[in-house]
């Protein structure tokens, strides 16, 4: 079974929520906030419906807003991915 | 009380996506309708629209906002950005309490949801954007202009169809005297989606012609409905002293009266009001009629509406008795884009001293005795213009642009 990187989670936000000009997303932002980053809950609600759609995962939408982190957002969706394995 | 100016103008329209290249074409009779381009429309019975048909928000809008926001908001981005630019204000140099945002709306980011519903029809819920919760209302575009420049005054949305334009900068004046100091006000309008245009066919109001030259004749013997078309305008108000103040390079014109009436209920013995909210107006500038050199009329197209318009015009004014125009005969009917439009026209005639035409209207209606201006733009001192708006379902307004002394 294959894990989400963050290159998948860099290439999902890109191609659905798009990049503020001041951002790079090829840094290494696993422990950067999403807000600083420049998306709110809506906007990690939209790359996690769309991550969905790739990976056997489910990320209740309670929970979206407690994933503060790109790293959080990989460890919750990989956990969930090794749980159904 | 505090006046009302404006002080920078942004024009998204169908036959010029910039002040000057709009103005141009307006006085050229260089009109924007076309063939639908934006979708499949040779199986809907409307034909023509004005479309910006060139305009693509990719190249204007960043990328993080473009997925937020349906094509209407796009296009108030652009405009505002232009009207702030024209201002030759910086925004975040004002307090940004004292600074609002009054749009309207009519249609809402019909293409969005449209997209969205289908997705949501032939795909599943979990195919819905989450941005369908906010791209697609009235209230959105009022919403990213003020995140966008921090305005974060008294923020607001008027919906009243085609009336909604005026209504939107009668508002923002009104906000304007309350302790702020810059209002953005004005409307943008995309409804170019089958679902857009479908929507409004039940009214039979709509043209069915295919000829880009004979679709949309408001006042003629030939009139047979409207186009629908896309765009608006974004204007820069601000109170007259701190435009002083900070030196603003440009003032258009002073918006010296607004009002608006409600048409009672049809088939009833009261007639309709547009000519009150006229009369309003004119007492709310302290001008009679004899002062107004032009007036920039609704112009629906319909001949049971021009003919209430043209009454209500002779009523105030007698027979022939002020030049007036409709230079959306170039643009399409955009609802709560048109009166904005029709504003910042309005302050480009007192600008330039120039009436701009009527394209493509020739002989009058029965019971149509107004000036109209045809073919050609005509040339007279305007230092004052009445600019009127009816929405569909009753909505009249009426506002007063001056030249400033």
């Amino acid at each position: 079974m294959r894990e989400m990187t963050l290159d998948d989670l860099t290439r999902v936000i890109r191609a659905t929520v798009g990049v503020d000009d001041s951002v790079d997303l090829s840094a290494d932002i696993r422990d950067t906030q999403f807000t600083d980053l420049g998306y709110d809950s809506l906007a990690v609600l939209e790359v996690v419906s769309r991550l969905e759609k790739e990976f056997p995962a489910s990320v209740p939408e309670e929970k979206i807003s407690d994933l503060r982190t790109p790293r959080e957002l990989i460890d919750f969706v990989n956990a969930q991915l090794h749980a159904a394995a | 009380m505090k006046t009302a100016v404006v002080t920078g103008l942004g024009v998204m329209a169908p036959n010029g996506m910039d002040t000057e290249t709009f103005w141009s074409n307006i006085l050229d009779g260089k009109s924007g309708i076309n063939r639908i381009q934006r979708f499949d429309a040779p199986r809907y019975p409307v034909k023509l629209a004005g479309e910006l048909a060139t305009f693509d928000p990719a190249e204007h809008v960043p990328s993080r906002l473009l997925v937020e926001t349906s094509a209407m908001s796009h296009l108030a981005l652009v405009a505002a950005d232009k009207a702030i630019k024209d201002a030759e204000v910086d925004p975040s140099q004002l307090p940004e309490y004292e600074l609002g945002v009054i749009t309207a709306n009519a249609t809402g980011g019909v293409e969005v949801g449209q997209r969205e519903l289908e997705k949501l029809w032939t795909q599943g819920p979990e195919h819905v954007s989450a941005y369908m919760s906010i791209a697609w209302f009235y209230a959105a575009t009022t919403g990213q202009l003020s995140i966008r420049h921090k305005f974060r005054g008294h923020c607001g949305v008027v919906v009243s169809e085609q009336a909604g334009g005026l209504d939107a900068i009668g508002h923002g004046r009104r906000v304007l005297r309350q302790d702020h100091r810059l209002v953005l006000v004005g409307g943008t309008e995309s409804a170019m989606s089958p679902a857009g245009v479908v929507a409004q066919i039940p009214t039979n109001n709509l043209s069915t012609s295919d000829d880009p030259a004979a679709a949309f004749l408001p006042f003629d013997v030939r009139a047979g409905g409207y186009v629908p078309g896309e765009g608006g305008a974004i204007l820069v108000i601000e109170d007259a002293d701190s435009a002083r103040e900070r030196g603003a390079p440009r003032v258009y014109g002073e918006i010296a009266g607004y009002a608006a009436t409600f048409d009672p209920r049809p088939g009833g013995d009261r007639p309709p009001t547009l000519e009150q909210a006229a009369r309003l107006a004119l007492a709310d500038a302290g001008v009679e009629p004899g002062d107004v050199d032009v007036v920039f009329a609704d112009a629906y197209g319909v001949p049971e509406l021009d003919r209430a318009e043209a009454a209500a015009i002779t009523a105030i004014f007698g027979p022939n008795g002020v030049p007036v125009t409709a230079p959306k005969t170039m643009t399409g009917r955009i609802y709560a884009g048109a009166g904005a439009l029709d504003t910042v026209t309005a302050l480009l005639s007192i600008r330039d001293g120039v009436i701009p035409p009527t394209v493509n209207v020739g002989t009058l209606a029965p019971g149509c005795d107004i000036d109209l201006v045809r073919e050609r733009p005509r040339t007279a001192p305007v230092r004052t213009a009445l600019v009127l708006g009816r929405g569909h379902g009753g909505f009249n307004s009426a506002v007063v642009v001056r030249a400033t002394s």
